[in-house]
Order: C-alpha cells, then structure tokens, then sequence
C-alpha cells in the first residue's frame, strides 16, 4: 500500500477548480491564502503521553443531532469519542460522501484513534471529538465564528494536540 | 482547516493537519501538516481498511513528533495505489467514474458540487427524525 513519495505529483484542486469555474462561465473561487509564518507551539510531551483532541471538517455530526447545512454553516458538533464510527453520520457539498458514509473513519477517525491509544502510539483522547463544516465560502466568517468556536473547545479540553482531518 | 490550525496554534494548542489536497493546505500555510496521496473523501485512507487508516495516522504522528520549522509539510509516503491513474480522473469533489469523460487537465465538465442549500442536509430519514425529537 505504500509507495515512493513524489512517484506521480500531487493533484493540484487549486488549478483543477479554477479552470472548472472558468469553462462554466463561474467566477473565481477565492482560496483562502496566507503568507505570513504560522504560529507555533511545541510539542510539549512525546506523543505517547499526549492526549489527542480529533477535529474534523468533513461534515461529521453524530446520529440524534442536527446535521449540517451546506451554505456556511459556521456550527460545531461534540461527538463522543468513544462512540464507534457507526454512530456517525456525514454531511457535506463538496466532495462525494459515499465512501466517507460507507466508513466514517476515512474523515473522522475515531474508531483508529482510539485503537491508536491502546497500541500506546499516542497517550490518550480526549473524550469529545468535533465536527465541523469545511468549505465556508466567506474566510471572514470561517475566521471570526468557525475558528474561535473550535479554540474555545479544544481549549477547554485542555489536550496536547489536536489532530484536524480536513477533506 | 489551516485557519483553523492557526488559530489553535495562536492560542497555545500545538495542532497536525492532515491533507490530501496538497495545494489548498500550501495556500493557507498551517503550522504542520501531513500530505498523504489519496482522492479527495478518503483523508484517512480506503474505507474499512483499518491497516492502511492506522498505518497512515501513525506515519503522520511520527513526521509530527519530528517536525521544528513552522509550515511543514511532510509526506506521510501514503498514496491510492501504484500508479497514481486515479488523478488523470480527478475532480475538484472527487473522482469521476473510469470512462465517464473528463477529469482533471482540460477543465471542462460539469460542476460536481452539490447545491449550498441553507437547511439541515441529513444522511438518513431517520436521523432527521431522531434529531427533530430530541430538541
């Protein structure tokens, strides 16, 4: 399953979607771009001893609760993490869900994470894993609801690190 | 996710993106990513192949442990299959069935996204009404 890295490049969305837009007649999709350096906070214990708090943006939400829209919805779902992937759901326009719905933990893993923490490659979970949206158009409201909702979360789970699974 | 990243980062949480769309993850510069080569919708790996899903996470936590430059972005060395001939069927949502007409690299085709409908869009029937009980 594993191969040379670089064997073929890798698919580039950004082009790939700026040139569908174009041939619809569409215009341009505005991808989020950031130049200046990331900030930066060490690893503060191996990664065996670290709690781990799972963030995804595939559109997880949890059966029994309120799925997401697909028009900037800002919102964040508290998953259990200890729930088995069956349990969840996904929610999401901008990729094909069906093999995500087939096995959630291809963008939400939970079920691996945890089985992670009995190999004792990481120390722990944290209890509540989040879901999210990704592909909010507006970056201003990624930026000002989307990003600070989930600080505030993982902040209180007072983890090592948190492990964002994008789509 | 990386604005994300940069915000958790910002405020103190050391944070790993993982990606499979090298380019967008570039563009938005996170403090530390993992790319692995795999269609968009499969982040973490095939479906129900726990091996693959496990072998990807533990390579991206280790490139992780050892990352020291901001805006990293290892490979995890992870990737679909041998040949990569998947990505000649790319899209920006997905992959297009083989023989289905266009993929990636003459831009044409139809737009693969779903309609940005501003009400809950459940997977089941029953979650709707699971979901609408409980509040």
């Amino acid at each position: 399953m594993q191969n040379p890295p670089d064997a073929s490049p890798p698919v580039d969305y950004i082009a790939l979607t700026r040139d569908r837009y174009d041939a619809l007649g569409y215009p341009p999709y505005q991808w989020a771009e950031v130049d200046e350096a990331p900030p930066w906070t060490p690893l503060a214990r191996p990664l065996a001893e670290s709690t781990v708090a799972l963030v995804g943006s595939g559109g997880a939400y949890r059966e029994g609760q309120t799925a997401f829209h697909w028009k900037d919805d800002t919102g964040v779902r508290r998953i259990p993490s200890a729930d088995p992937a069956t349990d969840i759901r996904v929610t999401h326009f901008a990729y094909d869900l069906e093999p995500a719905r087939e096995d959630p933990n291809i963008v939400f893993p939970v079920d691996r994470l945890r089985e992670l923490v009995d190999e004792g490659v990481i120390g722990g979970l944290a209890p509540t894993a989040l879901g999210c949206m990704g592909g909010i158009y507006s970056v201003r409201r990624a930026t000002e609801e989307l990003a600070p909702a989930v600080v505030a979360e993982v902040v209180a789970m007072d983890v090592d690190l948190a492990l964002l699974v994008p789509v | 996710m990386g604005l994300v990243a940069r915000a958790l980062e910002a405020a103190g949480v050391p944070t790993l993106c993982l990606t499979s769309a090298f380019s967008i993850t570039a563009s938005v510069n996170p403090p530390r990513a993992a790319f692995s080569d795999l269609p968009l919708g499969h982040t973490v790996g095939r479906p129900h192949q726990p091996e693959f899903q496990r072998d990807l996470l533990r390579r991206a936590l280790r490139a992780a442990e050892a990352m020291d430059v901001p805006g990293t972005i290892a490979s995890t060395g992870v990737s679909w299959d041998a040949d990569g001939a998947w990505k000649r069927r790319a899209t920006p949502t997905g992959v297009e069935a083989e023989g289905a007409g266009s993929g990636s690299g003459d831009g044409s085709g139809s737009d693969t996204r779903n309609e940005r409908v501003d009400v809950p869009q459940y997977q089941y029937e029953s979650d709707r009404l699971a979901a609408e009980s409980a509040t």
